[in-house]
């Protein structure tokens, strides 16, 4: 446990080094700093995570950070089960994603490798300072940094403009939940005059109203909207796909989306005591689940089907907090970094493989090409379709339960976004792999990728199928819920507040598990007989909506973005340049005109100037005699 | 002689001095004309301190140097307008040299 906070230093050295010696080291050293680094972070956290099992947390006082009369908000570190897992989940799939990213970016220059790297290590940094801080102000530090990583990796190619605006779209919306974030944070401090976690919870109940409660989390949950990528604030992430596609797999998938379902899970305490912001988190999250999980189904970017799934699975997540399933939305963060992980790093393996063609109607049959990526995907796809004994089915099978019981309607909704998740994921499948291939292959060969490449598939898939054991439903086993018993201490302390439901009976469990596997089957058969040998036609009426995403980017665009940019044209054209231009211009202006006036005064003559002397001396005189001051 | 004497006469050689600094352009005659303002003042400053002198003998009659101070200072300035006019002459004399004349209105050199 006393290693942990050299934990984030190890990724902060990497990127030191590859950042500042960029131009000096070869790939190979780049690569391995880079790797290395989070590599000896992924044993620590073993260490870590291995005394948080036998029930030890710390918190770390490392300085003083901000002390302000009162308010002292120590630079300090909490080390518990709910981080040391999240650090697990962190530098393990980071690491994998590290060393795929060895040989999918090995096109790149020497100097921009080691950027990419350096980068690449400044998130990792950025992510355990925000797991692992102590109180919501280093959490916002990481919260920050991830952000601005983020922003810096999709931007990686800035040569191309496109590039560029999901970048700076993906920042900007980040932005707007991070003011919610903030502001939550001082009304913390104006509440408990503390942002420390454990002085918080320990005020807890009592120190702060109902509606107080209330409006916190819900501006936190505004912040975790921005981050990850909830209604109203997901249009960025399916746009940051403009990164490379190891960049989409740990930022946009596997963790720093995780990083408001951490936030609220963090805040858990809060959030049972405000009931109404469970109801919003529950509600938000149900929405975006569906939203998102139709807009996948149409679309033919092959990285897009995968950024709306991950929008659709976060939002299973923020469902499962909001239902009280915090053990649950955790479990499917863990499960879902591992297949969503996969999935993006074998849809890079596809697309390193098709030459950078991301459009699957140009794939098909690639199957025979690809053994190791096919079969890895296929896993993955599993994985995330819930079909037992796969990870993702226990994962998601808990919070539905969890909804059941909490509201049969959210069950209903959510199984229909199961659903739709098994047909989109089978229908990517189907279209990459399966049936003929659809483009010229007189010019280029698919080819499996490299063992850096399929060695982390190969870790992840085998993750995502085994990955499920941790959290197996005591239907099935007795006491086998490891999970449940590992982050009892975190999430203890607010089960008594939650609204109490009745559990459902084992009959109906099994009911349910029955209904929505077979439901999911034959989702998945009709996906591949339909897409295995033709792709969508020409789409129109409902599919034309759903392949433009429900026109919400252009919606944004009228709404928000246009009456914007009318006002600054506003300001620009009226009051900047004909108000303030034309005042400062005047000043100038006057004085130019009273000193050229001014200027005639000095005629160079002796006589006007002894003239000039005499009068003035005059008034001198008038002024001291006969003016009373 | 009453003080009104003196400052008439003081006020009449002030007047002269400063209309003929405005009205006069030779160089050596406005200068005269500033001498004369500051002599007109220096005598002013006597008369006021012949006044003030007398005065403070009537209070006290022991005392015969009472209040001539501002006699005194009179030779002091008389001193320093010694020197400012050997200066003033010697600008004059340069300004000859250079230009040929004593006409302050060729003294435009500093225009522009």
């Amino acid at each position: 446990m006393k290693f942990a906070p050299f934990i984030p230093l190890l990724p902060l050295a990497g990127f030191l080094i590859n950042g500042l010696l960029r131009n000096r080291l070869s790939k190979t050293a780049t690569g391995i700093v880079g790797s290395g680094v989070v590599l000896i972070a992924f044993v620590l956290s073993i260490l870590v995570f291995n005394s948080a099992a036998a029930g030890q947390s710390q918190i770390f006082q490392l300085f003083e950070f901000i002390k302000v009369g009162s308010l002292n908000i120590p630079f300090e570190f909490q080390v518990d089960q709910l981080t040391a897992l999240f650090l697990l989940v962190i530098t393990g799939v980071g690491f994998l994603i590290h060393v795929y990213s060895t040989a999918y970016m090995h096109e790149e220059s020497n100097a921009h490798f080691a950027r990419y790297f350096a980068y690449l290590n400044l998130f990792v940094f950025s992510m355990l300072l925000l797991v692992m801080g102590g109180n919501y102000v280093i959490m916002f530090i990481g919260w920050e940094g991830v952000g601005l990583c983020s922003y810096l990796l999709i931007g990686y190619w800035f040569k191309n403009r496109e590039y560029n605006n999901a970048a700076k779209k993906a920042f900007v919306m980040n932005r707007i939940g991070d003011l919610g974030f903030l502001i939550a944070v001082f009304w913390m401090i104006q509440t408990f005059g503390s942002t420390s976690y454990a002085n918080i919870f320990t005020q807890l109940p009592g120190e702060a109203s109902t509606a107080v409660l209330t409006g916190i989390t819900l501006l936190l949950l505004v912040g975790a909207m921005g981050k990850s990528a909830q209604i109203p604030l997901y249009t960025w992430l399916p746009d940051a796909m403009a990164g490379p596609t190891p960049v989409s797999a740990l930022i946009h998938a596997a963790t720093m989306v995780t990083a408001g379902i951490y936030m609220i899970a963090r805040s858990n305490l809060m959030y049972a005591l405000a009931p109404a912001s469970m109801h919003v988190v529950a509600i938000v999250g149900l929405a975006t689940a569906l939203l998102a999980a139709t807009i996948a189904i149409k679309q033919n970017d092959i990285k897009k089907v995968l950024a709306y799934s991950t929008v659709s699975q976060l939002g299973y997540m923020f469902l499962g907090l909001g239902v009280g399933a915090f053990t649950g939305a955790v479990f499917h963060v863990m499960t879902h970094a591992f297949f969503k992980a996969l999935l993006f790093l074998g849809a890079g393996s596809v697309i390193h493989a098709m030459h950078h063609q991301q459009d699957m109607r140009f794939y098909g049959g690639l199957k025979k090409f690809m053994p190791i990526t096919h079969f890895t995907m296929l896993m993955g796809c599993l994985a995330i379709a819930g079909i037992p004994p796969f990870s993702g089915f226990f994962s998601k099978d808990e919070i539905l339960v969890h909804a059941f019981e909490a509201n049969p309607i959210y069950y209903i909704l959510g199984l229909l976004g199961a659903l739709m998740t098994a047909f989109y994921m089978f229908r990517l499948y189907a279209m990459t792999f399966m049936g003929e291939h659809r483009s010229d292959l007189s010019h280029h060969h698919p080819h499996e990728s490299p063992k850096a490449m399929t060695i982390p598939l190969i870790v992840l898939a085998v993750l995502s199928v085994v990955g499920g054991i941790i959290g197996i439903p005591a239907l099935f086993m007795h006491d086998g819920h490891k999970l449940n018993t590992f982050l009892t201490p975190v999430f203890e302390g607010s089960k008594q507040y939650l609204e109490k439901h009745e559990p459902l009976s084992h009959s109906q469990e099994w009911m349910m598990i029955a209904i929505s596997v077979s439901l999911i089957v034959v989702m998945i058969v009709l996906a591949i007989r339909k897409y295995s040998k033709s792709v969508d036609a020409e789409a129109t009426g409902l599919g034309k909506v759903l392949e433009n995403k429900w026109y919400v980017d252009e919606l944004y665009d009228t709404i928000i973005v246009k009456p914007l940019l009318a006002i600054g044209g506003f300001f620009n054209t009226v009051v900047e340049k004909s108000g303030i231009d034309r005042l400062v211009n005047g000043v100038g202006k006057g004085l130019h005109y009273s000193s050229r006036q001014l200027r005639l005064l000095q005629s160079g003559n002796v006589g006007s100037y002894l003239l000039m002397i005499v009068i003035a001396i005059i008034l001198l005189i008038r002024l001291v005699f006969y003016v009373k001051l | 002689m009453p003080i009104s004497y003196y400052i008439f006469l003081a006020v009449i050689i002030f007047s002269i001095g400063v209309t003929g600094v405005l009205t006069r352009r030779n160089s050596i005659i406005v200068f005269m004309c500033i001498e004369l303002m500051l002599n007109a003042v220096n005598l002013l400053l006597v008369a006021f301190s012949k006044l003030h002198h007398q005065r403070m003998l009537a209070l006290d009659p022991a005392n015969i140097t009472a209040g001539t101070e501002g006699q005194l200072f009179v030779f002091f300035i008389m001193v320093v307008a010694a020197a400012e006019v050997s200066v003033g002459l010697a600008i004059i004399v340069l300004m000859y040299r250079n230009v040929h004349s004593v006409d302050i209105n060729f003294l435009n050199r500093l225009k522009n």
